[in-house]
């Protein structure tokens, strides 16, 4: 078996090219410093160092296995007690991967939709409604508005407005991926993780569903894993390229669609891996 | 042309594929034809026998479930024999509620426990020692149902002993396993996407199992309560050994009572075949059996009302 340290070294010969958005004056919301993850003994993520910028939507690609998915979902921690994450998530000013962070508050902030979409067996009202109701929000009206809110933003309301009360698990595909947007903006996060979040979907949903993201980029700020390269290159303002574990390329999704600086993301990106 | 009555041939020669086929299918449709023969040999001896006492010793239904006096020895005052099961049917109900709600929230929490909790050691532990605890005979039970629980209950409420309280003692250990380890099954079905929807969302762990999967898995957890309370309702021997077997309809949970298997178990050996008391004991076995037939359709019921939810 390759132990990390031999692999480190294969790879530190390897180029890189991850651009410091700092350099170029954005706003930074949330940063990963030396971030490694360990399932077991088994690193799945090496040296995972990003900084994501506010109000904007990056794309995280990169072949299976290349640990982008591992690296999102250390993100708002949902890798507890599944793996270990060492280093810093820096969100506002804040290290989150640190055991004093209250992680469910931290959720809050940081939500997360998976690939499959997974409503619950409850009415449509009832999904979005949860999160809220265990935050102790019980004001109908409150929750009412929230609900139609959250619900407009993912464009299902119309779709839905008359049925809020039957089961979500009737919707389909397309629609259950947003109700499942839905429920996860309703708590008014800061930050959506998206676990390609369209890949069990047919390409008129998937297109309503990018649509969707563009519209959320106004007030959220959004990190998607994607294996669709033109829906990275259609939504995303930047790009970031893994590969075994490890993000070799970094820069707008501009730049590394027409112009990648590192010979496997043009490899890639161009369809000839992966 | 040849070729064509050759090739017909071929294709309708009968091969010995397709006479392992047949007989394949033979042997299979026999096994299933056995199978409902026995179960409709058994209601229908069951029934026929239990009818008897209505039809050929003219009790009356209303009066066997309903009188409190079972002594098919001794005729009454206007000549009827007093074969009134309701004792036995009381105590048979009592029992099996009562040992149900004691095991369900022990066998839904270390269900929670194994499952959700510490999966770790659930299936390290706990999951080996709950299937022993099924495998170990009723009369293990019974037997220390007799020389522990008896004495214990003696020695705190007073009395024999022997009762409803500690027939419930030992059925709740006896069904304890079986409801636990099918509350697991019941946990183990809801997706795990549930969880990790309801965990990105903020939810806490223990919030994710009360809201979450608790609820998602109700109707795996109905069905494991119901399949623990057919398990008590025909448990014979266990309960026989501490229940006192006294035919009486049970004034208090330490006074001896009786239950349905209990009569049946005591009384079977000492009846001469066809005569009233003999027919009287089929009579509660029919009832037996329409109970444990109500269980399979509860439970039947439970399941296809939880595939529709899913």
């Amino acid at each position: 078996m390759l132990t990390s340290n031999d692999v480190r070294d294969d790879e530190a010969m390897q180029e890189r090219h991850v651009t410091q958005l700092t350099d170029v004056g954005e706003d930074i919301i949330l940063s990963t410093h030396d971030l490694h993850v360990f399932y077991g003994q088994h690193e799945a993520l090496f040296e995972g160092d990003l900084q994501f910028a506010n109000h904007k939507i990056t794309a995280l690609i990169g072949p299976s296995g290349s640990g982008k998915s591992t690296f999102l979902r250390s993100l708002n921690r949902m890798n507890d007690r599944i793996a270990t994450v060492t280093g810093q998530i820096m969100y506002r000013g804040v290290d989150v991967n640190q055991p004093a962070i209250d992680v469910y508050e931290m959720r809050r902030r940081v939500g997360m939709v998976f690939q499959r979409p997974n409503p619950f067996a409850k009415s449509i009202y009832d999904n979005i409604a949860f999160a809220l109701q265990l935050r102790g929000v019980t004001d109908r009206h409150q929750l009412d508005e929230i609900v139609e809110t959250s619900l407009r933003q993912a464009a299902l309301w119309d779709q839905v407005k008359d049925e809020l009360n039957k089961s979500a698990l009737a919707l389909s595909g397309g629609q259950a991926q947003r109700l499942c947007i839905a429920r996860a903006i309703a708590v008014k996060p800061d930050i959506l993780l998206l676990d390609e979040p369209a890949s069990a979907l047919d390409p008129v949903s998937t297109s309503q569903l990018e649509d969707t993201l563009l519209d959320l980029k106004q007030k959220y700020t959004i990190i998607i894993v994607t294996h669709n390269m033109q829906q990275a290159a259609r939504i995303s303002d930047y790009t970031a390229f893994f590969n075994a574990g490890r993000v070799l390329e970094y820069d707008t999704t501009s730049q590394i669609f027409t112009n990648p600086q590192v010979k496997i993301t043009s490899d890639y990106v161009s369809g000839n891996f992966g | 042309m040849k070729s064509t009555q050759q090739l017909e041939r071929q294709l309708k020669r009968h091969s010995k594929a397709a006479r392992l086929e047949s007989w394949g299918r033979f042997i299979s449709f026999s096994a299933l034809l056995l199978i409902v023969a026995v179960v409709v040999g058994i209601i229908g001896f069951v029934a026929s026998k239990g009818i008897a006492t209505f039809a050929t010793n003219h009790v009356s239904l209303w009066d066997f479930l309903t009188e409190k006096t079972w002594n098919p020895n001794i005729k009454d005052a206007h000549g009827n024999p007093e074969v009134g099961a309701l004792p036995m049917i009381v105590g048979s109900f009592l029992i099996t509620i009562l040992s149900a709600i004691v095991a369900t929230p022990f066998a839904i929490g270390t269900a929670v426990f194994m499952n959700e909790i510490s999966p770790n050691r659930g299936a390290k532990i706990l999951q080996p020692v709950t299937e022993l605890l099924v495998g170990i005979p009723s009369v293990v039970y019974g037997f220390i149902g007799l020389s522990v629980v008896v004495p214990v209950t003696r020695a705190v409420f007073g009395g024999s002993g022997f009762g409803i309280l500690s027939g419930t003692c030992v059925l709740f250990v006896m069904i304890l396993p079986t409801v636990t380890s099918m509350s697991t099954d019941a946990l183990k079905a809801v997706p795990r996407y549930y969880r990790e929807a309801s965990l990105a969302l903020g939810a806490t762990q223990w919030q994710t199992i009360y809201k979450v999967v608790l609820r998602a898995a109700t109707p795996g957890l109905m069905t494991a309560v119901v399949f623990g309370m057919a398990r008590a309702f025909g448990e014979a021997l266990a309960v026989q050994m501490v229940i006192g077997n006294a035919a009486l309809m049970p004034s208090s949970l330490v006074a001896p009572a009786s239950t349905l298997t209990s009569v049946l178990t005591t009384g079977i050996g000492n009846t001469v075949m066809g005569s009233l008391q003999n027919n009287a004991l089929w009579s509660l076995a029919l009832v037996l059996l329409l109970m444990s037939l109500v269980f399979n359709l509860i439970i039947r019921l439970i399941g296809r009302k939880g595939r529709m939810q899913a």
